[in-house]
């Protein structure tokens, strides 16, 4: 066995460029798609990720029928009972309760329809980093009466810090809602959507406002582990009673979740073809390697080499050649992925306002995730292995004595 | 009693268009130490008969005992291991693996064979004193001359111990210097230790040297004298 390894090692390097070749077109492939599953997982999550710490959370508790109306009637009543089942879920990092509908907010002679989300600001904080998102003026406190409002929103209605806007909309029961308020901050988020449209009230004052006092329309809850979202759903699902529904962000936010499956199922793609040529390159090599060598083989088996071991020879140079690639891909993309995971590529310029237009923020963002390095790992192992198939059938089935005459 | 019976046996190629008879009923019987060579001239039928008799080729018909075993009915596998325990092989060129080095080569077949290290060793060595290159154990094919990398073919083709040596033109690519080396050695090897050598070749300074000269001509015995 040690001799047939031995052999193996050896042949490999029988010509040193074409071995070279093949391997550095393995290890780039490996790099190529590391680096683009790294930054899409990245951007992915990413964008998940803002889009349900700023509105829906990863899971939300709403009252049923909320989701189909969206109308503040369709509201329930902040119990200690809900809250103790949320703080004992070991997988929910924080939850936040909101009070959002929308409202038409005018100043002199502009009017928009905006969202107005009524919310505690210390944990909106605490999650969106909301104060370092003011660009004037301050965040909300919780004792405020006064608003803050999107940068665009702002733009549009032409109004700035310390001006007032006025609300109106509708309360709980068909209560009209009106009232004006001081606008203490404007906010820049990375979610051009919100910038448009977003107005943030302090929890109470927002209740308030829609006359639903210690009423909310949703909990949303942000998890330590989001890829463990349907089995947490399960468990607040099975402790509450008929009158809640549990949703996910994907069943709330549709848009999004197709969206990422077709980047997702277009890249996989991609990746595919790059593996298939690729493969064909292996193949290719380790097609000549057996070819050009099919003397040597036959007077191996002549003075009494079984073609299993012959078998086993192949198969090495084969492991090498694969695994040499797998290794070295690994080791030149884990430092750069490990780099940029925690070092995000800022963008700047046309580039980054394009990106903020269809909702991303411009930002490249990465993530060093086994699984990533895992699929690639088998895809390579699983080329290899189909690049293989073909001469280990040539070696089993090939003569001896038709070899030997070339 | 005889290590090598071949009984009515016979090769036809292309069976279907124009057959070619390349051995023709050849029956013959060798005996342990011979020197025997086959000779002719081209397409007589020398290297089809030597596959034949170290199973390498399958006869039309006929049959190849060697030491009593019937060997045209084993199957492809059974005939490899056969060979390894049975039958030592020179081929003209390109005998050896080129990544091994000579020691590694001629250690190989042993290894085959599951021979101990310790054994294998003082094998090779024997070997290496016998064709007097003990300086070139770990040489590569690639850094030998053509009679030395025959020589190496020689102790490879003795190493598995086997009962006889077949070798297809192995003087063919050799300088006639490296071709009365390499005859001195196989020669010595013969009267010393009795091995059994089985030779095709065309080359008059090998004839001269053999003790058996088996003539074939359009694949059958034409003549088969024993020289001295
Ligand atoms: N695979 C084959 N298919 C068809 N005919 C073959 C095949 N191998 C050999 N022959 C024919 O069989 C005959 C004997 O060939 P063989 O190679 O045994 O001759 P040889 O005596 O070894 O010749 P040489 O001295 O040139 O090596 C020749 O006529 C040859 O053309
Ligand atoms: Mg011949």
């Amino acid at each position: 066995m040690n001799t047939l390894i031995k052999m193996a090692w050896r042949n490999i390097w029988r010509n040193k460029k074409r071995t070279v070749l093949t391997m550095s077109s393995i290890t780039i492939a490996i790099f190529l798609s590391l680096f683009s599953r790294s930054l899409q997982k990245g951007t992915f999550g990413n964008m998940i990720s803002n889009a349900v710490k700023f509105s829906s959370g990863y899971l939300q508790i709403q009252k049923k029928g909320y989701w189909e109306d969206k109308t503040i009637d369709e509201t329930f009543e902040q119990t200690s009972k809900i809250q103790n089942l949320l703080e004992k879920n070991k997988n929910i990092s924080s939850f936040l309760p909101r009070l959002e509908s929308f409202a038409l907010a005018s100043s002199g002679l502009q009017t928009k329809g905006t969202m107005v989300i009524g919310t505690i600001p210390e944990l909106e904080d605490q999650l969106n980093n909301y104060s370092k998102k003011i660009i004037k003026g301050h965040f909300i406190s919780e004792k405020d009466n006064s608003i803050v409002i999107g940068d665009e929103l702002a733009s549009f209605m032409k109004v700035d810090v310390g001006d007032s806007l006025v609300l109106l909309g509708q309360g709980y029961h068909g209560i009209t809602a009106a009232a004006k308020y001081n606008i203490k901050g404007i906010l820049h988020l990375p979610i051009p959507q919100l910038n448009k449209q977003l107005g943030l009230l302090p929890f109470q004052e927002c209740q308030y406002f829609y006359a639903s006092e210690n009423r909310l329309t949703s909990i949303s809850l942000m998890l330590n582990d989001p890829e463990l979202i349907d089995k947490t759903k399960d468990e607040i699902n099975n402790s509450l009673n008929k009158n809640y529904a549990v949703m996910t962000w994907a069943e709330m936010n549709k848009e999004l979740l197709q969206f990422v499956d077709t980047k997702n199922i277009g890249s996989i793609i991609m990746l595919a073809v790059l593996y298939i040529v690729i493969g064909f390159g292996v193949f290719g090599t380790i097609m000549m390697m057996t070819m050009e060598r099919r003397k040597e083989f036959a007077i191996m088996v002549s003075i009494g080499m079984r073609k299993s071991k012959l078998l086993i020879v192949v198969f090495f140079e084969t492991l090498f050649i694969g695994c040499g690639a797998i290794v070295l891909g690994i080791l030149i993309s884990y430092p750069v992925l490990l780099y940029l995971s925690q070092n995000p590529i800022k963008l700047s310029g046309e580039f980054a306002l394009a990106m903020e237009k269809v909702g991303a923020e411009p930002i490249l963002p990465f993530v060093l995730n086994s699984e990533i390095f895992i699929y690639q790992t088998l895809s390579v192992i699983l080329i290899v292995m189909v690049a293989i198939t073909y001469p280990l059938i040539f070696i089993l089935k090939f003569d001896v004595l038709k070899a030997m005459k070339n | 009693m005889s290590i090598i019976k071949t009984k009515e046996l016979n090769k036809i190629y292309d069976v279907e268009t124009i057959p070619v008879h390349a051995v023709n009923n050849v029956s013959l019987e060798f005996e342990e130490g011979e020197f025997t060579a086959i000779i002719g001239p081209s397409g007589c039928g020398k290297t089809t008969l030597l596959n034949l008799i170290g199973g390498l080729d399958t006869p039309t018909s006929g049959e190849v005992f060697i030491n009593g075993t019937n060997i045209t009915k084993l199957n492809s596998r059974e005939i490899i291991d056969f060979r390894l325990r049975n039958i030592g092989f020179v081929f003209q060129a390109y005998n050896l693996v080129p990544v091994l080095t000579a020691k590694e080569n001629v250690e190989f077949i042993m290894q085959l064979q599951g021979i101990s290290k310790e054994n294998r060793e003082s094998r090779v060595l024997q070997l290496f004193d016998q064709i007097g290159l003990k300086d070139k154990l770990n040489n590569r094919p690639g850094k030998l001359s053509g009679g030395q990398q025959q020589r190496v073919a020689v102790a490879r083709a003795l190493a598995s111990k086997p009962k006889f040596i077949l070798a297809d033109e192995p003087t063919a690519n050799l300088d006639s210097k490296s071709t009365s080396n390499l005859l001195d050695i196989m020669l010595k090897l013969n009267e010393v230790e009795n091995t059994t050598f089985i030779f095709s070749t065309h080359d008059s300074r090998v004839i001269k040297r053999a003790r058996r000269l088996i003539t074939l001509e359009d694949g059958k015995v034409v003549k088969d004298d024993i020289v001295k």
